[in-house]
C-alpha cells in the first residue's frame, strides 16, 4: 500500500514519534512570551566563544547532547543526525557533527530547515531504516547577519517588514518510543517564486509557498484548518502572516483563527523586533517548545507546523535574482 | 494567482514607513551633531593658526567620536531612531569603517580585518572621488583652465 496519499503528502502508519527534544534561546527570546516554553535561556549570546560561529556550533552541540541525555540514549544508538543552519555550506551543522560517530545528513532549507529534517527522519523510520534519528537546526543573530545583511555595529534603520534572526538551537529525537506526539503527515513544498525580490520583506515572499503548502496538505488529507487545533507557520513574520492570510481567503478556507505564527509570537510587542523572529532556530524552538507543550499537556490535541524558507543568499540579492521560497507541512499529533 | 497580481497585493498590503516621523528624527539628531562639529570647531580655531588645521582638527575628533559610539554598541541603536541623521555625519562613516572592522577582525588582521574594512565605506571612498574628479573637470573646463 503506497504510503503517500494525494499528490504529495506523506503518511506515517507505524507513528514515529518525537520521544525527547531539548530547545535553548538567547537572551532577547527569553524574554519574550514564550520564555516559560524553552528548556534553557542562556545568559548570554556568545557562551565564552570567541566568534559567534562557535557560539552557534556550541549551542547546536549543547542541544544535542541534552537531548540525548534527556533520552538515556547514546549517540552510538542512534542510527542517523539530520541537521541544518543557515551559514554558508551550513558549516554549524557540518562542525557540530565532527564530534558525533553517527551517519550524518546535512541539509539546507533556511528557516523550513527543522521542518525538512523532521520529515526525512520520520520517513527514515518509517521505512525501518532507522529506529532512533536524531536531528537539530540552530541559527545566531549576529552570524546571519553578517551574511545576510550588514555587520552588526552597522547604523542601519530597520524597517517593519524585517526580520530579526533568533539566537538559539533545538534538538530532538525521533523513535517509536512509547511518548512524545506522533508525526502522522509530512507535506514537503515546492519552491515557490512570486518574482519578489526585497530581502528585507521576506515574509510577504514566503507567505505564497505557506500557501501553496498548505492548500496541498489540505487536499491530499481531506481535512480543513478546523481539523488542527493550532496551525503553526514558522516565521512568516507580521507581514507574511498578514499576506498568507489574505491568500487563503481569497480562495475561500475557513478556520483562519488557527493559524499562530512562530516568527510573529516569538518576540513580545514591548522588543524591537520589526516583523518577528526567523532562522533556523526559529520554528524549531516554537515547535519543540510551545507546540510540544500544547500537545504534551492536552491543550492541543493536533498541530500542522508549516515551517517557511527564504531560499536567497546575499549573491543572489545583490545581482537582482528574485526570493525562491519553500514551505513544508509536518502533522503532529498527541 | 499570477505572480504580478501578487506583487500588486503586496504593494497594497505594505505597513505604511513612518517618514514624517524618520525626518524629524534624521533632522535632530543630524543637527545635533553638526552642533557639535560646530562647537568643536570653535573651540579648534582658538589654538588652530589657520581654518583648515581647525577643520581637520573637528573631523579627527567627530571620527573618533563616531568610532568610540561604535565600540560602545551604541551607535546603532541611535541609527534605529535617526537613520539619515547619524549616517550621512562623517561619524556615520567611521562608523561604517568600525563596525566592519570589529565584525571581520574574527576572521583575523589581515584577511579578515585589513581586507574587509572597507567593505560598506568603500563606495563611499570610490564614488567620492570620481565624482569629485568630475566636478573639477567640469570646472576646469568652464573656467577654461586647459
Amino acid at each position: 500500500m503506497s504510503k503517500r496519499i494525494g499528490q504529495r503528502t506523506l503518511t506515517f502508519s507505524r507513528a514515529p514519534r518525537i520521544t525527547s527534544s531539548y530547545t535553548l534561546v538567547g537572551p532577547r527570546e527569553g524574554k519574550g512570551p514564550h520564555a516559560l516554553d524553552f528548556d534553557e535561556i542562556l545568559p548570554d549570546d556568545t557562551l565564552g566563544q570567541k566568534t559567534a560561529e562557535k557560539t552557534e556550533r556550541l549551542m547546536l552541540e549543547l542541544a544535542i547532547t541534552k537531548t540525548l541525555e534527556q533520552h538515556d540514549t547514546a549517540i552510538e544508538d542512534v542510527q542517523f543526525l539530520i541537521a541544518g543552519d543557515l551559514l554558508n555550506q551550513i558549516t554549524t551543522s557540518c562542525l557540530a557533527a565532527s564530534t558525533y560517530p553517527v551517519p550524518f545528513l546535512g541539509i539546507y532549507g533556511a528557516c523550513s530547515t527543522f521542518a525538512q529534517a523532521l520529515g526525512l527522519g520520520a520517513v527514515l523510520l518509517e521505512g525501518d531504516f532507522a529506529q532512533q534519528v536524531l536531528i537539530g537546526t540552530a541559527s545566531h543573530y549576529q552570524t546571519a547577519e553578517r551574511q545576510f545583511r550588514y555587520p552588526i555595529e552597522l547604523n542601519v534603520q530597520h524597517l517593519q517588514t524585517n526580520h530579526v534572526t533568533v539566537t538559539g538551537a533545538a534538538a530532538a529525537i525521533l523513535s517509536f518510543a512509547d511518548r512524545g506526539p506522533r508525526i502522522t503527515h509530512a507535506t514537503f513544498g515546492q519552491v515557490v517564486d512570486m518574482g519578489l525580490k526585497d530581502p528585507h520583506d521576506m515574509g510577504s515572499a514566503m507567505a505564497p509557498a505557506a500557501f501553496h503548502t498548505i492548500k496541498a496538505h489540505l487536499a491530499d488529507t481531506g481535512r480543513s484548518l478546523q481539523d488542527y487545533d493550532l496551525v503553526l507557520t514558522g516565521d512568516l513574520g507580521k507581514q507574511g502572516r498578514k499576506m498568507l492570510r489574505l491568500l487563503l481567503e481569497r480562495e475561500g478556507f475557513e478556520g483562519l483563527e488557527r493559524l499562530q505564527d512562530g516568527g510573529s509570537q516569538i518576540f513580545g510587542d514591548w522588543q524591537p523586533g520589526g516583523a518577528g523572529g526567523s532562522g533556523a532556530a526559529c520554528v524549531a524552538v516554537m515547535t519543540l517548545g510551545y507546540v510540544l507543550n500544547r500537545l504534551n499537556s492536552a491543550k492541543a490535541r493536533r498541530a500542522l507546523i508549516v515551517a517557511t524558507g527564504a531560499l536567497l543568499s546575499a549573491l543572489t540579492v545583490l545581482q537582482g535574482e528574485s526570493i525562491p521560497c519553500i514551505a513544508h507541512a509536518i502533522a503532529l499529533e498527541q | 494567482m499570477q505572480p504580478k497580481e501578487y506583487q500588486q497585493l503586496v504593494q497594497e498590503n505594505l505597513p505604511p514607513r513612518p517618514i514624517v516621523k524618520n525626518m524629524l528624527w534624521a533632522f535632530f539628531v543630524g543637527g545635533l551633531i553638526c552642533a557639535l562639529g560646530q562647537v568643536v570647531l570653535t573651540i579648534a580655531q582658538s589654538f588652530e593658526r589657520t581654518k583648515n588645521e581647525a577643520a581637520a582638527v573637528t573631523l579627527a575628533a567627530m571620527i573618533l567620536l563616531g568610532t568610540i559610539l561604535t565600540a560602545l554598541g551604541v551607535y546603532d541603536e541611535i541609527a534605529e531612531k535617526a537613520g539619515a541623521g547619524v549616517a550621512v555625519p562623517i561619524t556615520g562613516f567611521a562608523n561604517t569603517v568600525t563596525s566592519a572592522a570589529i565584525d571581520f577582525r574574527r576572521e583575523g588582521f589581515l584577511l579578515g580585518m585589513g581586507a574587509k574594512m572597507f567593505v560598506i565605506a568603500g563606495p563611499v571612498i570610490v564614488y567620492g572621488i570620481l565624482s569629485g574628479f568630475i566636478v573639477a573637470l567640469i570646472k576646469s573646463l568652464v573656467l577654461g583652465l586647459f
